[in-house]
């Protein structure tokens, strides 16, 4: 037997992984709809249609786990979505465990490992207990003036869904439209959209006939609860022809005395109609816009998969053409100084035309790299549903901005931080619901998760209304662990004071708890958000809450910098984190707390000597007229005092190795040109350093001994 | 040559297909397997090519797989063209209706790729009037 190939494989895996996140999206659409008394019965089928998929993938896969696993959900949500079974928040509560299992298994299966898990028996188990409570329902028949052919075309679900239709009363239509082949994707999306308001499309059934090879015609079968003219008004156009489906009247039955002929080859469908005279019910359209995350994310007909690896390659490579394109304009400057000005002006138009093209290319490369915020944000709604349902706090999360776009590698990235905060503002901010009636807050504790834009950085924010940060317990644990001298402990700034929560070991609670542990997490929450070029700004408000700010690059893949001299070395400063840069003298340079700092138009600014810093030997005493490159990240200022500015360059940052990855402050290498090498400095990483005097101080005792 | 035409909703499902029977080992001869994402795709695919078989999945969204065969039988150029089933549906109902609206096979998945390939060869071997005018 042949096996798959490793990459048909891998392929198997990457959709699996999406199948499984569009599951949870759907699930999550399906608890909010449960809990607002609303119903989408496409939702559900998008559930089943999901895990019918990885049940058919895990067979031809040798996924064994995986298939059992979809085998008793798909009967579960098989029951649900043919109206067998209600859907209860103990149902969903088994199926969101199921999301969990399914990354393990996949987890294993990747490893090539297909043991037994037991979670995934024992919750197989449960499935069939809850399967086992489903009634059958007899389904009525159509009695309307269908077409056999319509009929014969329908899968079980289709069947499922034109009866509920009818029995609610709802009338039916046939819509015969017209599509240019080409564009037929997004015509059928916008038909879908309108229509929604109207009723839901049952089938689409291709006539066969068509006027030329270029379009395609439709019978759409459609249920409605509004009339002819309102759907003509809203859904009719040249190519779109709206009519009614009759339904065949008593009297014509009585008449001939038979039921409708059957269709000749089509199956029988069950006869028998009996709830005629059921009332219409209030149904109203509802629009989901999960449902739509849903379709977007299955029109895969004009997308392809691509390895980021790859993509970082081709970055890569522009990267290196960059360096071609600077040496392209000092090659024609030297003919310019040769006299040759004809050739040089003629290279300088070629230059040019090569410069906005690369820029294109950049533009193009990182446009593929974005992602939208949502997928991890997805993620993260999952876990405040489980950790509330766990802590028996009521949580209302409100997600904005989830449309935001950032690099595909961050958002992988930022899944555990966020999630770690996340649990932290549950289990820490928000009061148990009798403390919090008692002060007059809602029961229910509400957590936002906003993100934005802003210039090259995107900003994320965990805003709870919680208790806030206790600032006096937080200082008394640092002076107990010994991380803090009480009389130090006095001299602190409140932000210093915040800045506590993310030294090591440091907890705002006595007791550890199996969520947010023993409080280790700020610590490392922060050196990942600080691997992605990010810093973390936390206000908190004694009785009203707490907001931790995430400010991130939007790509890390290649960045335009400041290309700098300090005693002779060259270095790269990120120009997402400079804000300017003035002409320094050594002027004006005062000392508080033992700190150089400047005054720059009415404010401190903080300086840092990177010669002094990196100890940096100077052959020839310090230049009289130096600059300073003034870096900002969040809202924290800082100035460092550099030799010679050589001017803005797009870098491709190179890593440094294992090796000198813990190195802080330098975020990695690049090349210059003409065979230069520089290091690249983390801005973020040296303001922290030279402005968080605590931390640092800390830093160098724990490195001390 | 046989070209075939997968239409299928699941991205390593076609890819399973493709290796499958594109691999030489599988000793399928000279074959291209071309690709569909969706019942619309396959439409549109249709029209703009020769085929020798159609292996479709039944549950798609939008276009089913169903609809996909009623509709091959109905066209003038594709009627004879043999369309072979593959659904994990576990009841019956699918696989009927779909004989009956004219397929030529049904495979239930999960199947192995031998028996993907003795039914491939199957329905490549289908006599089709271009082929035998008296048949």
């Amino acid at each position: 037997m042949v096996e798959p190939t490793d990459k048909v494989r891998e392929e198997f895996f990457s959709e699996a992984q999406e199948i499984i996140e569009s599951f949870s999206r759907n699930l999550l659409a399906l608890d909010a709809a449960q809990k607002s008394g609303s119903s989408d019965p496409s939702l559900v089928n998008e559930a089943f249609r999901a895990v019918h998929t990885l049940k058919g993938l895990a067979g031809l896969f040798g996924a064994t786990r995986m298939g059992l696993l979809s085998h008793q959900l798909e009967d579960v949500l098989d029951d649900l979505r043919l109206g067998r079974m209600e859907l209860s928040a103990q149902v969903l509560d088994v199926l969101f465990r199921a999301i969990d299992l399914y990354a393990q298994i996949l987890g294993a299966e990747k490893e090539g490992s297909d043991k037994p898990i037991a979670a995934v028996d024992e919750l197989i188990s449960k499935l069939q207990r809850v399967g086992a409570g489903a009634q059958q329902r007899a389904s009525p028949s159509a009695e309307y003036e269908l077409d056999p052919g319509t009929l014969a075309v329908l899968t079980e679900y289709e069947e499922h869904r034109l009866v509920t239709n009818i029995e609610q009363g709802f009338r039916l239509y046939r819509l015969r439209v017209q599509f240019d082949l080409t564009t037929i994707d997004k015509a059928l999306e916008d038909m879908k959209q309108r229509a929604k308001r109207h009723g839901e499309i049952i089938t689409y059934l291709p006539t066969g006939e068509a006027t030329s090879a270029d379009t395609i015609e439709l019978d759409l079968l459609m249920a409605s609860h509004d009339d002819l003219a309102t759907l003509i008004g809203s859904l009719g156009a040249d190519n779109v022809v709206i009519e009614e489906i009759p339904r065949r009247s008593r009297r014509s039955l009585a008449a001939s005395g038979t039921l409708p002929p059957p269709a000749n080859a089509a199956p029988r469908l069950p006869t028998a109609y009996p709830g005629a005279e059921s009332i219409v019910p209030e149904v109203a359209a509802r629009q989901s816009e999960h449902l739509e995350l849903a379709s977007s994310l299955r029109s895969v007909s004009q997308t392809v998969r691509v390895d980021i690896r790859k993509l970082d390659h081709l970055m890569n490579i522009v990267g290196e053409l960059a360096i071609v394109r600077s040496s392209l304009s000092r090659v024609a400057e030297r003919l310019r100084g040769e006299g040759q000005r004809q050739l040089a002006t003629e290279l300088l138009r070629l230059h040019r035309n090569f410069d906005r093209r690369l820029t294109e290319m950049q533009d193009g490369i990182l446009e593929v790299r974005m992602v939208p915020l949502g997928q991890v944000f997805d993620r993260l709604a999952r876990v405040v549903r489980q950790i509330s349902r766990e802590v028996e706090k009521e949580i209302r999360l409100v997600i904005t901005g989830a449309e935001t776009e950032i690099d595909k590698l961050i958002v992988e990235e930022l899944s555990d931080p966020l999630m770690h905060m996340i649990r932290n503002a549950i289990d820490h901010g928000i009061e148990p619901a009798a403390e919090r009636s008692e002060v007059g807050k809602p029961q229910a504790g509400t957590i936002a998760l906003n993100a934005f834009q802003k210039g090259n950085h995107v900003m994320i924010e965990i805003e709870d209304d919680g208790q806030g940060i206790d600032e006096e317990s937080l200082v008394a644990k640092a002076v107990q662990l010994g991380k803090l001298q009480a009389d130090e402990a006095r001299e602190l700034t409140r932000d210093e004071v915040l800045g506590l929560i993310f030294i090591p070991g440091i907890s705002t609670r006595a007791e550890a708890n199996d969520l947010s542990g023993r409080g280790v997490g700020m610590d490392i929450v922060k050196t990942n958000i600080g691997r992605l070029g990010g810093v973390i700004d936390v206000h908190t408000e004694t009785g009203i809450g707490t907001k931790m700010t995430i400010t991130l690059p939007i790509t890390l893949a290649i960045v335009s910098a400041l290309v700098v001299d300090v005693a002779g070395r060259v270095f790269a400063v990120p120009l997402s984190s400079v804000s300017e840069a003035i002409s320094f003298d050594g002027s004006g340079v005062r000392l508080v707390d033992s700190r150089e700092v400047m005054t720059l138009r009415g404010t401190t600014l903080p300086l840092c000597r990177l010669d002094r810093l990196l100890r940096l030997e100077r052959s020839d005493g310090e230049p009289k007229r130096r600059f300073v490159v003034v870096a900002s990240m969040g809202n924290r200022r800082l100035g460092l005092v550099v030799d010679h500015l050589y001017g803005q360059q797009d870098i491709v940052i190179k890593s440094l190795g294992r090796s000198l990855s813990a190195v802080r402050g330098v975020t990695g290498a690049t090349e210059l040109g003409d065979q230069r090498v520089g290091l690249v400095l983390d801005a973020g990483a040296l303001i922290e350093e030279v402005l968080a005097g605590v931390e640092a101080k800390q830093g160098v005792r724990s490195a001390d001994g | 040559m046989h070209r075939i035409l997968v239409v299928e909703d699941s991205v390593s499902m076609r890819a399973f297909v493709r290796s499958t029977l594109e691999a030489e080992e599988a000793g399928m001869g000279e074959l291209e397997v071309v690709e569909a994402s969706s019942g619309f795709d396959a439409l549109r695919l249709l029209p703009r090519g020769h085929y020798d078989l159609v292996i479709t999945d039944i549950n798609m969204p939008d276009i089913n797989g169903l609809e996909l065969v009623q509709f091959i039988r109905k066209s003038e150029r594709h009627r004879d063209l043999p369309v072979l089933l593959i659904s994990t549906q576990s009841s019956d109902r699918d696989r009927e209706r779909g004989l009956s609206l004219g397929a030529n096979g049904y495979l239930a998945k999960p199947f192995t790729p031998e028996l993907l390939r003795e039914e491939t060869v199957r329905q490549l071997a289908r006599p089709r009037w271009h082929a035998e005018p008296d048949g």
